[in-house]
Parts: C-alpha cells; structure tokens; sequence
C-alpha cells in the first residue's frame, strides 16, 4: 500500500511535503469528490423504490423491507426484526401501528397477535435494485417516444450540421471570390445573437414557417453554428492548394474535390464538431421547450423537466430517466474526452 | 492539426456506411457538373456557401432584424401583421419607475427583480467561476501523477444537460436529499434549502459554477502549459520565491487567456437559464428569476403574454451582450497577435 | 496533338502584374523549359496554360483551339507539382485511378493504364501505400504516374524535382528526359536549376519579371544571350561582367578601356560599336586563362576555392569582381597579384541598355 501511496504522491524533483502539495491533494479529493458524488448518488438513487427515497436519513444503497404473505391477511406484510416483551427476539410481521405500539403477528402461527413498542423493532431489509423505475417509464410514459425525439434530433441536426458547414468553411477556405471577407463577417456577428436575445421572432418566424410543434423546428435554427464553420475552415485552411488544384487537372468537379478530396482530410475536424453537435443537440432544452408544446413530440430533456416540475413529482420514475438521458453524454465523456479537451484547447469552442 | 496525417485505414463498417453515402453523393454529381459549368468554378463557391447563408439568414439575421419590428408593437398577436404599431411604449414600459432605486416601484417590477438578480448572479458567479477554475488550473499545472484524469474529473460536468444538472441538484438538496444527510451527521436538522430565498440564490450560482467550471479549467490550463518551463527555471536559478513567480510571470502571461475566460463566463453568466430553471423555477417566490426567463416567461409562458415587451427586453440584454461579445473578439484578436508573434 | 500557343497572355492578380504579354509557341512533342529567378511568374505562366488561372488578356490556344474559356479539366493537359499535391488519403493505385474514373473510362481500362504506368515507373511494389508511406522519390514517380496515366496531349511540370536531393535528382532528370523520349509528348517544364533547363530542354524560355527575355536551345542561350540578363542567368559559375568604353574600332577587332584603366582588345565580328560609347564585356569563368601574354589585365586574388578537378577564383580587377575557372589544381593563395588572359575567350558584346551588340 505505502508503495502505492507513495508512486501516486510522487513529485519530481522535489522531496518533502510542501503546503502546496496539501493543498493539491485536498483540492483534487475534494474536487473528486464534488465533481462525480452527485452523478453516483443520482445513479444509486435511481434504484430506490419509493419508499426508500422517502427515507430518512437515506441509504447509500438501494434496500427494501422484505415482505411476507401471511394467511388472512390479503395484501403482503412488511417483516421486522422485533425484541418481545420478555426479551427473546423473532421475525414478525406488522399488520397495523397504533401510535407507538405495532401489532404484529408471527407468519407462522398467524391467529395471535403480538403487541410490540415500535422502538422494539427494526424492519428486515435486504438490497434490491428497483429496475421498474426503468422500465415502467419506457412501458408507462411516453419515454420511448421522448428517447426517438431526441435521438432523432440529435442525429439529423449533427448530420445537416456536418453537411452545412463543412460546404461554407470549403467556400470560405478554398476560394477566392468577393464579398469573403463580408460573408466571414456575417457568420462571426451571429455569435453575438444566442438564442435569449431572438427567441420571440424567432418564435415567430417558426410559426409562419409551419415548423411549430415540429421537430424540424427544433433542428434547423441549430444547424448553422459559427462555431462550426470556423474549426472546420481553419483545418481545410491546412490542406495545400496544390492538392484541389491537381484533383481540377484531374477532371474532378467542384462538387467531387468537395467530398472525394477536403471532406476525408477533414475527417479529423469533422469528428470533433460532430462530438460537440451531438452533445449540444442532446442538451438542448429552452428552444425544444419553446417550439415544442405536444407531448408526443417531447425531447427527453423537455419530458424530464416537464414531469419534474409536476406537483406530485414521482422522484423514482425521474431519477431513472434522467440517468437515461445521462447515459449518451456519459459514454462521450468516456470514450472521446481526449478528443474534447484537445478540441477546446485548441479552439476555445464552447 | 495536420492535414496530412494518414487516416487509418478505413473499417468494416465505416466502409459500410460509406456506402450509401458514395451512391448519394455520385447521383449529386451529375446535376452538379451542369451546374458548375452555368456558374463557373467562383460560382460555385456561392453554392457551398448558400445552405449555411439560408440558414443563417432566415433563423438568426432575420430574427435579429424584426426583434427590433417586435419590441415596437403590442397585443398578444404572433405575427407581425396582426400586431399594433405602439412605437417605444414598451421600452418607456420597463423603464416606468416612480422611484428608480427601488424595483418594487416600477410598472414592470419583475423585469427589474430579473435585471438586479441577474447583476448580483453575474458578479457573485464570474469572480467565484473565475477564482475556481483559476485554482483548479494552476492545481492541474503542477506536476501530477495522472493529469489526464484529474483534468476528466473536473470537466464531467461540463457535458451534463441542464436538466440533468438541475435534477441532481435539486434531487441533492431536497429535504431527504445527500445535503442534509451529511449535514445530519454533524447534527444539523434537515432543511429545505430551495424554499429559502438566500440559499436558492446561492445554489443557482454554485450549480452553474459546477456545471461549468471544467470548461474555463480547461482553457486557462492550456494557457498556463503554453507558458515555457524554462521561465520557471530562470526565476527558480534567481531565487524568486514561487509566490513572486506566479504574480511576476504565471499572471502577466496568462492574463490574455484569463480576459478571454473572464468575458465568456460573463457572457455566458448574462444569459444564465437553463439548469436553474429546472433546479428552482425561478423561485422561491422571484429570488431566482433571471434575465433569460424574464423574457421566456413574458414571451410565451404566462396567460397574459407580451412578447412586444419580451422583444424589448432581450434587446436590452442583446446590447450587453454584443458588448461583451466584441470586447472578446478584440481581447482573442490581441492575444493571436502575440501568441504569432513569438 | 500538343502544340500550344500563346498570344500576348497578360495576368494580373487585383492590381499586380504577373505576367506583361507572353506571346510563345510550343510544337508538338517539344520539350520547353521556363527558367527564371524566383516570383518571375513561371508557375503563373504554367498553371495559366493549365487553365488553373484564367489570363486577364490575350489568347491562349491548344492544337489551334483557342481555349481561353475551358474549365483546366477539358484541356486533356496533365500537370506534376512541386509539392506532387498527391491524395494523402488514397493509395497510389486510387491516386491514379482518381482522374480516369472522372472521365468515367471502363475499370478494366483504368487497371491496365495504370498496370502501364506503374511498369514504367517502376512502383509496382508500393501500389496499395499511402502517399505518406512512401519516399520523396517514391512520391515524385507517382506524381508523374498520375499524369501519365492520362495520356495527356502535353505535360505541365512545376519544379518536380526541387524536393529530391542532389544524388536523385540526378537520376530522375535521365529517367524524365527518356520517359520524353519514349511518350514524345509536349512537355512544358518549370525549374530553377539550369543543369535541367541545358540537359532536359530542347528550347529554353528565360522568363524575368513576366516577360520573357530569349527563346531557344540551350546552346544558343549559352553561345548567343540576347542580353546581359540572360547572359548572367544560363551558365555557371555566372559569366563575368567587365564595365568600360569604347576607345577604338578597327575592321575586325575593337579596343576598350575598362573601369579602372586597363586595355583590352576584343573581336567584333559584325557588331556595330561606335567609338566613346559605354560597353558591357562578358567572359565565361571558363574561358579565362592564367597567365600573362597578348590581351591580358591584371588581377589581385581575393579568394581560392580548390575544388581538386578545378580551382575558382576570385579575383578584382581594379575594383571590378571577376571569376575564373581554371581547370586542374594550383598553388595560389588570397593576396596574390596574377594575370589573366583572355586572349582566346569568346567575348560577348552588350550595350548601356544591357542588349547583346
Ligand atoms: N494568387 C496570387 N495572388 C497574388 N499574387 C500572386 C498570386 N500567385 C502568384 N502571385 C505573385 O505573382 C508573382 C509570380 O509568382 P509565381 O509563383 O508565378 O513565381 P515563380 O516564378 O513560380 O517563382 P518560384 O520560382 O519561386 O516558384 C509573384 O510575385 C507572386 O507573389
Ligand atoms: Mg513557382
């Protein structure tokens, strides 16, 4: 262990802790600890039966209270671990609690009731993981539907952003022709336009454009990100001239050095734009919220805070969707971070 | 980035895929050639550049112009047409105060709540996003074993949804929530920290600090790794104490990326909506209302809804906004400059 | 099927001038070479007969067409680039195969011109490489493959031995000038390096500042520069320039004081030289002689370089730079005053404005 500890705590060059290095290591626990505590105890709650997150002090895993059938009684009974009044200790069942006296039965001999201070009993609980908070919601709800929706529009939105983008950055990288340097222009003051300043005639124009209450609506503002055009027209930026000029000797149309020749050279640019599009796509909330206002066409991210801002909100089905929405940014996050953090480093793209 | 690196060689099912994709794109050929020889090679440049331009023009320039047609009309309609032409009375609206120290006092009250809460969130959350992701850079700067996972730590949440940030938070700080289930420990009785207007307030900030932070972490590490080591070594052979070094060299050379980071955050901090939406609704009461919802709220979500007076307001905060936004091309122009300069 | 011709071609890039009137006329399987100091406008004047750059005046026409408004791609001219400008993302044998499938010819047509070109090129073995996977040399032989492969009516080649070194270059100028040899094909050929320009061009094109300055064999530039520049351009070491002036005209022979006050007697072979005026005298490095004698001035030594088969010298004739090249090995040293003959030097005439008299 201390081998362990010490390669881990190993500094260069130095020796002896320094309050720096104090600092460091509470800063990174702690950071650690902050950063995916949240996102653990989401996941575990999510196998709770709601009954246990009504629990508290809640637990860290997900336990239940055994139940058993006992004859005469219809519905099951929760079973206790209960100390009886002459101090022996038994596994009964509760049929009922009147104030701090719990009436209890043993399930074997199930005529004669035992009567049982509630301080005098612990309920029998073993670990279960509550999968029907997943799977009711899918069967249930229209979470099927809100999962398509999204998945529907993160992929078509990446797809046309890919598309769109990749021809304006060719444009604007590969060709020499007037109005450039304005139309260069015009893409960089649409970062100055987010969505908060125009969503009103945005609204509107959607509207008038037959898009309300379509998922096409929700996908086609997105599709034009500055962003975009910028990293992938600074990478085409890098590929030489010579090669479009010998692919024009080559009888290639425009159309062909487009695809056959920048876009595979570009692939590298492309991968990291359509990770961001897929993420942002998948995040997207006030605009779906916006544009969207039937159920059936729900994003996830719509469905997830319009059932958590319901009166009666029902935590369990909640916490488990939302550990679903989570699932796609989380497998990005694992597989493709790299890609990410090189990709903001490089660009500063948000 | 380097054009030239050699892909690997293509797999299994990326070729699949390419299939379909060879087909489409040949079918496209033909019909484009035609094209190509009406227009010529320059005129195809303005067919690459037409869908993003489309696109651009009709969902954001477009929005962009008649936001101003809007904040001049009044009425419930959604169309232009159908609404009245009431000139700036709706600008006049949200500045109709009787005492302009007090927000109580003014027509609008909710737009000026929204307008002070926005300002105390910016401030309370770009010095403390800044201080953090500051001290988390310089932390992941120093000589780490595993840098790479440490710097994944502090970026996970920077991927989360909105939701799904607003959801574990509020799921955390709820009366049986992971909060109070630790604070219990120390012995503190729960409490339900969303339904006190100081404490929502501060979890809007802390959430979307946590949200967040991994992203400027990530920035001000780049800047702080693209200052050379050997500076380090000629202060550390002059017997500069670190202290020094990190006012005298880590700072000065740093400050073009921190402005940038600086004015993103506040950027961002200005439009601040989404996971504070789910986390709070804005509430208790109107502790937590900000800019953004004022303007989604009066827009679209209330009964009575204004979107001349929505119009309006997002103007407001568009001017801000493009403030800001130019101050940080100019800052990002200036540090290109010297970074090219080296 | 090659022959090209230009007529007063003008481009301009916005307002610089590239090229000023280029009028040139290049046969069917002749091999021309544009040589010029670097921004002269030879890749210009290259990629404007490739159709890669429109002229902004004049004509310019292929095997009689003027084709002034056809795309690069429909001119059936093929061109190798510097930088060889091979797809890094394809293989050799898709590189190849890239401009044929454009003209949508039969695949098995395309297998076996490319089944040709590989057997001629000798790349057989990297067929199925990358771009990247392979050597400069490697790369050079697939770049001229790629428009081999097209059985093109004349080959463009910008500067497409500049990347290889010295030993290789020299190697694939012989392979290039047999590979000319056998397709007889136009070749139009861009270079710095006057070895290529002598040993590979049947007609020569000294281009300066867009304007070309002389046609013709490499022998005739040696033998007859039109003018000073070309004079100074083909041939190396640089011919030397000696200043001074007319002092006397005699039937067959002139007399010159040069700048400095030495005498020197030269033939005129049919020049007109009037007394008094200023002249040029150009000497090869080659063609001058140590040793004193008729017709010779004396030099100081400023530098030796002994190269073992010849020694160059650098030496000042009263304050004018001269170079000589005298063959075998000797024992000189920088200081030295000597004398050089130029007795039986050819000596090219120029006059003030720099023209051959
Ligand atoms: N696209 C362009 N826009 C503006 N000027 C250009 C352009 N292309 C070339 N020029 C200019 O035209 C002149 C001739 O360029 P060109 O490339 O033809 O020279 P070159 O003779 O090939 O030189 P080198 O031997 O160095 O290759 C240069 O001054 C160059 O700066
Ligand atoms: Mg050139």
């Amino acid at each position: 262990m201390s081998r362990i500890a010490a390669f881990i705590f190993r500094r260069k060059g130095r020796n002896g802790w320094h309050w720096t290095d104090i600092v460091t290591w509470i800063w990174l626990v702690g950071g650690l600890l902050i950063m995916f505590g949240p996102a653990v105890w989401l996941v575990g709650s999510s196998f709770k039966s709601p009954a246990a997150l009504a629990e508290f002090p809640p637990t860290i895993l997900p336990y239940v209270t055994q139940k058993a059938t006992v004859e005469g009684y219809d519905k099951p009974l929760d079973l206790y671990d209960a100390t009886l009044p002459d101090g022996s200790k038994a596994v009964l069942a509760e049929v009922r609690r009147i104030g701090v006296i719990s009436q209890m039965v043993d399930p074997e001999k199930p005529g004669e009731i035992i009567k049982v201070n509630i301080s005098q009993r612990t309920p029998v609980r073993t670990m279960a993981f509550a999968t029907t908070n997943y799977t009711e919601p899918f069967t249930q709800f229209d979470f099927v539907r809100y999962l398509w929706n999204s998945v529907f529009v993160t992929v078509t939105a990446t797809l046309i952003t890919l598309v769109v983008n990749s021809m304006a950055a060719f444009a604007l990288s590969k060709y020499e022709f007037r109005g450039r340097t304005f139309a260069m222009l015009l893409i960089l003051a649409t970062l100055m336009v987010p969505l908060s300043v125009i969503m009103v005639p945005l609204y509107s124009i959607v509207s008038a454009l037959g898009l309300f209450n379509n998922l096409w609506g929700v996908i086609l503002p997105t599709v034009a990100t500055p962003t975009g055009v910028f990293i992938l027209r600074q990478y085409m930026l890098t590929i030489p001239d010579e090669l479009i000029d010998a692919a024009r000797m080559d009888k290639a149309s425009e159309w062909q050095i487009y695809w056959r020749i920048v876009l595979p050279l570009t692939a590298p640019a492309l991968a990291v734009l359509a990770i961001f599009s897929v993420v942002w796509r998948w995040n997207d909330f006030l605009w779906p919220l916006i544009v969207l206002s039937r159920k059936e066409l729900y994003t996830l991210q719509v469905g997830l805070s319009i059932y958590s801002g319901e009166l009666n909100v029902q935590w369990h089905f909640i916490l488990a969707m939302t550990v679903v929405t989570m699932i796609p940014v989380v497998l990005v996050f694992i597989f493709l971070q790299r890609f990410i953090t090189t990709g903001i480093a490089g660009t500063g793209l948000k | 980035m380097k054009a030239e690196t050699p892909r690997p060689a293509g797999s299994g099912f990326g070729e699949a895929i390419m299939v379909p994709v060879r087909l489409a794109m040949g079918l496209v050929d033909a019909p484009l050639r035609w094209v190509q020889r009406r227009l010529g090679i320059g005129g195809m440049a303005a067919f690459f550049l037409l869908p993003n331009m489309l696109i651009f023009g009709i969902f954001v320039l477009l929005p962009f112009f008649i936001n101003f047609a809007y904040s001049m009309t009044g009425g419930t309609a959604l169309f232009l047409d159908d609404r009245t032409f009431v000139g700036t009375d709706q600008y006049a609206r949200l500045f109709d105060c009787s005492n302009y120290i007090d927000p109580n006092s003014c027509t609008e009250d909710t737009f000026w709540t929204a307008v002070g809460n926005t300002a105390w969130f910016v401030v309370l959350q770009v010095t403390l996003m800044i201080l953090f992701s500051l001290i988390t850079a310089l932390i992941l700067n120093r000589e780490l074993m595993a840098r790479s996972f440490w710097r994944a730590v502090f970026f996970f949440p920077v991927l989360l949804s909105p939701v799904v940030v607003g959801l574990i938070w509020k799921w955390i700080l709820q009366r049986q929530g992971l909060l109070n289930f630790a604070l219990y420990g120390f012995g503190f009785e729960p409490y339900t920290w969303l339904n006190d207007r100081n404490w929502a307030f501060a979890a809007a900030v802390g959430v979307s600090i946590w949200a967040h932070m991994g992203f400027y972490t990530l920035i001000l590490l780049a800047g702080l790794q693209a200052i050379p080591k050997d500076l380090y070594e000629a202060a550390e052979m002059d017997g500069t104490r670190p202290a020094r070094a990190f006012w005298r060299i880590t700072l000065p050379l740093l400050m073009p990326n921190l402005l940038v980071v600086i004015v993103l955050v506040l950027i961002r901090a200005v439009q601040i909506f989404d996971e504070v939406y789910v986390l709070t609704g804005g509430g208790p009461g109107t502790s937590t209302l900000y800019l953004t919802q004022y303007i989604y709220e009066t827009g679209f979500a209330t009964q009575l809804r204004n979107p001349g007076l929505a119009a309006a307001a997002s103007i407001l905060m568009g001017m801000v906004l493009v403030v800001l936004t130019l101050i940080q091309l100019g800052l990002g122009r200036s540090s290109e400059k010297k970074g090219s300069r080296k | 099927m090659g022959h090209i011709k230009l007529t007063n071609v003008i481009k301009s890039f916005g307002a610089i001038d590239v090229l000023h009137g280029i009028n040139l006329e290049i046969n069917d399987g002749e091999f021309v070479v544009f040589v010029g100091p670097s921004g002269c406008g030879k890749s210009t004047l290259l990629r404007t007969i490739a159709g890669l750059e429109k002229p902004t005046g004049g004509d310019l026409a292929i095997d009689g067409k003027v084709v002034n408004d056809v795309a690069a791609a429909d001119r059936g001219l093929a061109m190798v680039f510097q930088s060889y400008a091979l797809y890094p993302h394809m293989s050799v044998r898709q590189n190849l195969a890239f401009g044929l499938e454009n003209t949508r010819m039969p695949q098995a047509e395309i297998a076996e011109r490319i089944a040709e070109a590989a057997r001629m090129l000798e790349i057989e073995p990297y067929l199925d490489r990358r771009p990247g996977q392979l050597s400069g040399g490697q790369r050079q032989r697939v770049a001229i493959g790629r428009a081999i492969v097209r059985r093109p009516v004349a080959f463009l080649l910008d500067e497409p031995l500049s990347n290889l070194d010295a030993e290789l270059r020299g190697s694939t100028r012989a392979e290039l000038a047999a590979l000319h040899a056998r397709l007889s094909a136009t070749m139009i050929y861009v270079t710095h390096d006057q070895v290529e320009a002598m040993t590979l061009a049947d007609r020569i094109v000294v281009l300066r500042a867009g304007r070309i300055e002389q046609i013709g064999t490499p022998l005739e530039l040696y033998n007859r520069p039109a003018n000073r520049f070309v004079a100074g351009f083909i041939g190396s070491p640089h011919m030397n320039f000696l200043e001074g002036a007319v002092e006397a005209v005699h039937p067959q022979k002139a007399v010159a004081t040069l700048v400095g006050g030495h005498r020197l007697e030269f033939p005129v072979a049919g020049a007109t030289i009037e007394t008094g005026s200023r002249i040029t005298l150009g000497v090869r490095p080659q063609h001058i002689s140590l040793g004193s004698g008729e017709n010779s001035i004396p030099a100081k030594i400023r530098l030796v370089e002994a190269l073992g088969s010849e020694t160059v010298l650098h030496a000042d004739v009263a304050g004018q730079k001269i170079l000589v090249v005298a063959p075998g090995q000797h024992d000189l040293s920088p200081g030295l005053d000597i004398s050089l003959s130029l007795s039986t030097a050819p000596i090219h005439l120029f006059n003030e404005k720099g023209l051959r008299l």
